[in-house]
């Protein structure tokens, strides 16, 4: 068929063009503004070299603490996430009546936006919390959210809430495909529960837990709106994430050539998460 | 408990049925309770006076504490009308604009198999690794020189922002379609766009409907993008509004339950209505 250049580039342009204006040209010059002290309003900031990224490493305890916090927040809702993502889909895959209300249900609030959840969460940990705490004379439910312990907690629950329904819906995509033949095998062959689902279901499943190991790793580095809405970083920058804390450099402190330094490194850390999974899935892939 | 589900399930039909008649049913209502309980407590919680959230937090309201002004003074406060159709509008425009620009895009990239389109795909790819908080401040500086602004400007930026995750979907679905048909197509006597618009576009039906879907859901709830390009009063989307909303009002939770009822609704309707598409779009789009 005869093709021309022509049409190649015209039925191109638009998506290069919006492409490069939002997403290439400013990481470009991202780039040139992380070795400045910009402050947002003066166009010719003073080149600085290095010292940014030198400060964020030895003199920025609370973007240290933003980074190791956000760690924490990542391994924990990695672990939970998945498991009680896996094990939910194990169990609406059974069938009974209102399986698929219930799998409906559980993946409805991974729809809602961060902002609505952190608010709605807030409201729960700080009003529902001490008035069940005051009613109980519970008194470990009473001022959550005001230390960093609470905060912590209070985003992982808010995580499983959010992420356990799409990591459900992924491992069911993954569990229809399995054989009900090769379960049977299994059972012939007189294996018990245990024995089938580590020998098994857990194998087949490796491909959808990979993929739920990186989603849920990179969505929990990357979050934003539901550690704004439900502590907003406090108290004292404690419970503040690495996002949050880019934010806050350039909005608060006005330091924007220090917040796009630290937003560089935080692109190297998130694209190497992405980077670790498309390569383990690409070797997946060929080992299957 | 899983375990005790299972190798029950291969003894006698009768205490199979038994259990899949009572005992998963309880607990999937038990797991059903627990996720639907932020919501539950807070559609309760909008329902009654500010008075009345003290002293009855927990328990329906009755005569002294139902209020039914929360939702209409909510309502108003938010701007509810004008937010819910900046919101549409923004969300709906963008949304077509991206599945538009992106198909052009992907259709040419599979069938021009050159350097140039194996670069630029590959480009495409790279850039789904980068995080918004990378290209935050220098797309301030370029959207302020360039005055994209407000809807116009938001809009011609989601298709910046867009267009990598929609192209490499499409990309994907375009390459499994056999070029014969095009081909035939010409033969026939279509130009270009009747080719395209006719001939290729019809058979994305599928793909269309799902980045359709995947698109929406993170441009209607996007919080941190707007919050730097709208600057103009009554552009507000309902994020904006929400996030303005709990800066005045963070201590009325009669009135900001109500309000996050009401922002949660259009998300809990829609997906009634799409949760096929919903589904299986977040799906697919986790697995490849």
């Amino acid at each position: 068929m005869k093709r021309s250049r022509l049409r190649f580039w015209l039925f191109l342009a638009p998506a290069l063009i919006s492409f490069i204006i939002v997403v290439v040209i400013p990481v470009i010059i991202g780039f040139y503004y992380s070795t400045t002290n910009w402050d947002g309003v003066n166009m010719n900031p003073k080149l600085i070299g290095f010292d940014n990224f030198t400060r964020m490493f030895t003199n920025d305890p609370d973007f240290l603490r933003a980074f190791l916090f956000t760690s924490g927040i990542a391994v924990v809702t990695v672990v939970l996430v998945n498991a009680i993502g896996l094990a939910l889909a194990m169990f609406v895959m059974q069938k009974f009546k209102g399986a698929n209300l219930l799998r409906s249900v559980i993946f409805m609030p991974n729809l809602i936006g961060g902002l609505l959840l952190g608010f709605t969460w807030n409201f729960i940990f700080t009003n529902i919390f001490s008035s069940i705490g005051t009613a109980l004379n519970w008194e470990f439910l009473d001022g959550w959210l005001s230390n960093s312990e609470t905060g912590f907690i209070g985003i992982i629950v808010l995580n499983v809430w959010q992420m356990s329904g799409y990591m459900m819906i992924i491992y069911i995509a993954q569990l229809q495909n399995i054989p009900d033949s090769i379960k049977e095998a299994a059972k012939i062959d007189g294996a018990n529960w245990f024995q089938t689902l580590r020998g098994v279901t857990l194998p087949l499943v490796m491909p959808a837990f990979s993929i739920g190991l990186f989603l849920s790793i990179s969505n929990s580095f990357k979050m934003f709106d539901q550690n704004l809405a439900l502590t907003k970083g406090g108290p004292y920058h404690s419970t503040e994430m690495l996002a949050l804390n880019i934010y806050n450099s350039a909005f608060t402190s006005h330091e924007f050539g220090y917040a796009q330094a630290k937003a560089i490194v935080f692109l190297v850390l998130v694209a190497s998460v992405g980077l670790a999974q498309l390569i383990f899935t690409k070797k997946r892939e060929v080992e299957m | 408990m899983l375990a005790f589900i299972n190798s029950h399930s291969s003894l006698n039909s009768n205490k199979k049925s038994f259990f899949k008649r009572f005992i998963l049913p309880i607990i999937a209502l038990v797991l059903g309770i627990a996720f639907m309980f932020p919501i539950y407590i807070l559609i309760l919680s909008s329902l009654k006076t500010k008075q009345g959230l003290m002293t009855n937090l927990l328990g329906f309201p009755d005569s002294q504490t139902f209020s039914p002004n929360n939702y209409p003074d909510a309502f108003d406060k938010l701007k509810y009308f004008q937010s819910f159709f900046n919101s549409l509008y923004i969300s709906v425009f963008s949304v077509a604009l991206i599945l538009l620009i992106s198909t052009m895009a992907a259709w040419v990239l599979v069938r021009y198999k050159n350097k140039a389109s194996k670069f630029i795909f590959g480009v495409f790819a790279l850039s789904m690794l980068v995080p918004f908080q990378c290209v935050m401040l220098p797309l301030m500086m370029v959207a302020k020189s360039m005055n994209l602004l407000n809807p116009a400007g938001l809009i011609f930026m989601y298709m910046g922002f867009g267009v990598s995750m929609t192209v490499l979907m499409i990309h994907g679905f375009i390459k499994n379609i056999p070029e014969e048909l095009e081909e035939a197509a010409v033969m026939d006597g279509c130009n270009v766009f009747q080719l395209f618009f006719l001939v290729v576009v019809p058979l994305l039906r599928v793909i269309l409907i799902t980045a359709a879907v995947l698109n929406l859901m993170w441009i209607w709830n996007d919080f941190l993008l707007p919050s730097i390009v709208i600057n103009k009063a009554g552009w507000q989307t309902l994020p904006l509004m929400t996030y303005s909303f709990f800066g005045t009002y963070s201590t009325r939770w009669d009135l900001a339950s109500a309000a996050l009822v009401m922002c949660m609704a259009p998300i809990v309707v829609f997906y009634l209505f799409s949760q096929k598409y919903i589904v299986s779009g977040m799906t697919d789009g986790a697995i490849k």
